[in-house]
């Protein structure tokens, strides 16, 4: 393919995450918001792909759109009031809100104009990053991994716990 | 069926039969710089899913059925109603196209879509041949796992977006399924991986070519391979919601499930969809554990059964029949075994095949360190 293909393709999968994400922000509507999310995330995961990340990229669908968005949805399906939601307030801090915008994006654009570039890796990565992926998990960021482990087991062990039927006391009844 | 082995047949005339080397010529053929191959790449698979859910998926899948049940089945349109699927589809088509007054109208007409995306999507990596494969990512098994999450995306559309109770529970149950037998899946297909030593599912089904055929598919490297292999293909069983894993659309209870508002041509792209990732998870099982595109046919001697019927178009041969095989014996338990209930799905998901998939990864880890 040509590097105009490239382009376009880029800017199409671009174009789809911004409007996606700010659907998802401005519809009044919960549910189209949370099904916008999955366009959201797919656009994402094509632009970890354009990184050559591509390990990443299906990570970002297994976890997101599989995991995330599903939850996302089951909690929204199951909550009252999903059309239309009533604003809860009338206060709406309008200047704090552009103040703090303001200030990340300047913050943002002060520090890539003064790097000037988006300061590429040292490191070339040739071929599949599969290997690699396994190897450095394994050996330098074994600790980490396994610190993970222990925290999503823990949170297993309490979801299971939480969401565990109470068996009726019998000496109550 | 009469249009994809005519492509194949005529394509090692115009070009080499090394790896991927039909699939490279599509992707380059761009006549006045537009991407044509890439398109006609893309529709290869979407005919094949087309033809072969007319030909064998519904059409066979009735009269298994009822030969199964000691009846005839379609008799009427044709010899032995062959031609009963095209009179089926030519009524889906002339149909009203009836979306429902209080339906979600948006949801309603894109639920279809998208699942029909996620069912095709994971056919851009099934190898079809040694010199055919949509995209060869060295992550393709992990994306033929994870692509599945859009399905349930798209379930949850059309059941919500139905408006109807039975839609919703249809819809909800599936989601439930299709999650949860997710980890025993994919815990099954990484024990496959672990043989291979690599995500790549071309090079997963290199590995198991030799010349004694059968003997080098994963499935009799190792006696626990066959562990995985049956963990998987129950699994399978469950996350394209055929029986005995059809609560999302049991008739007794739910109607139709999350296609109970459907009618017409949304119906049929439903059914394709069914049939898409049938046809897929059956291709992902043959691939990892009965070695894809690779002839079974052992050599004896100088007799080379397993080289004569090795190449190209024979992998186009071998990938299908294996597929189809493993689609009938869907459709064979479908007509034997009674459905299950919730709680016993979900007994069997976490309580009994987890485990075994977490005990057959162990084992097949063992396995490939301490045995040459």
């Amino acid at each position: 393919m040509s590097n105009l293909t490239y382009t376009i393709i880029f800017y199409l999968f671009a174009v789809i995450t911004l409007c996606s994400a700010a659907f998802v922000v401005f519809s009044k509507n919960v549910i189209y918001s949370a099904f916008s999310l999955l366009f959201t995330f797919f656009g994402v995961a094509a632009l970890y792909v354009f990184l050559s990340a591509d390990f990443i990229a299906v990570t970002q669908v297994v976890v997101y759109v599989g995991g995330i968005l599903v939850l996302l949805l089951f909690g929204v399906m199951f909550t009252k009031s999903i059309m239309n939601t009533e604003m809860q307030t009338d206060v709406l801090h309008i200047v704090p809100g552009t103040l703090i915008l303001a200030g990340i994006i300047g913050a943002l654009l002060y520090t890539f104009y003064t790097t000037h570039t988006w300061m590429p890796s040292n490191k070339q990565l040739y071929g599949s990053i599969v290997e690699r992926i396994g190897y450095e998990t394994m050996s330098h960021f074994v600790l980490p991994f396994e610190m993970v482990s222990i925290l999503l087991l823990a949170a297993l062990i309490g979801a299971a716990f939480l969401a565990r039927f109470d068996k009726p006391d019998k000496t109550k009844s | 069926m009469i249009l994809t082995p005519m492509l194949h047949f005529s394509m090692p005339l115009l070009m080499g039969s090394t790896l991927n080397a039909w699939s490279e010529a599509l992707a380059g053929f761009n006549p006045m710089g537009l991407p044509l191959g890439l398109v006609i790449l893309a529709a290869i698979p979407l005919v094949f899913i087309a033809l072969y859910s007319l030909t064998y998926g519904v059409y066979g899948e009735r009269k298994i059925s009822a030969f199964m049940q000691d009846r005839l089945g379609p008799m009427e349109v044709g010899k032995w109603g062959i031609l009963q699927t095209i009179a089926d589809i030519l009524k889906l088509l002339q149909k009203e196209d009836i979306v429902p007054t209080s339906a979600d109208k948006f949801l309603f007409v894109v639920g279809p879509g998208i699942l029909f995306v996620g069912s095709f999507l994971a056919f851009a990596v099934l190898p079809f041949s040694s010199a055919f494969i949509g995209a060869n990512l060295n992550v393709g098994l992990f994306y033929a796992i994870g692509i599945v999450a859009l399905e349930v995306v798209g379930i949850l559309a059309a059941g919500w977006g139905s408006n109807n109770k039975w839609s919703l529970y249809g819809a909800v149950r599936s989601v439930a399924q299709i999650v949860s037998y997710e980890i025993p899946a994919a815990i099954a297909l990484l024990c496959g991986a672990m043989m291979a030593g690599t995500l790549d599912m071309q090079k997963i089904t290199m590995l198991q070519s030799g010349s004694f055929g059968f003997a080098h598919f994963y499935l009799f490297h190792s006696p626990i391979a066959w562990l995985p292999f049956l963990i998987y293909f129950i699994a399978s069983l469950a996350e394209v919601n055929r029986a005995p894993f059809d609560i999302p659309e049991a008739e007794s209870e739910l109607v139709a499930g999350y296609f109970t508002e459907y009618s017409g041509m949304k119906f049929a792209v439903i059914f394709l969809a069914e049939y898409g990732s049938m046809f897929m998870v059956s291709a992902i099982i043959s691939i990892v554990f009965l070695g894809g595109w690779n002839s079974p046919l052992p050599s004896i001697g100088s007799f080379a059964l397993n080289e004569w019927t090795s190449g190209p178009v024979w992998g186009v041969f071998w990938l299908i029949m294996k597929g189809f095989f493993f689609i009938f014996v869907q459709m064979w338990l479908r007509w034997t075994l009674p459905r299950l209930r919730v709680d016993q799905l979900m007994y069997l998901c976490w309580k009994v095949l987890t485990p075994f998939a977490f005990i057959s990864f162990v084992l097949t880890a063992v396995w490939e360190i301490y045995v040459p």
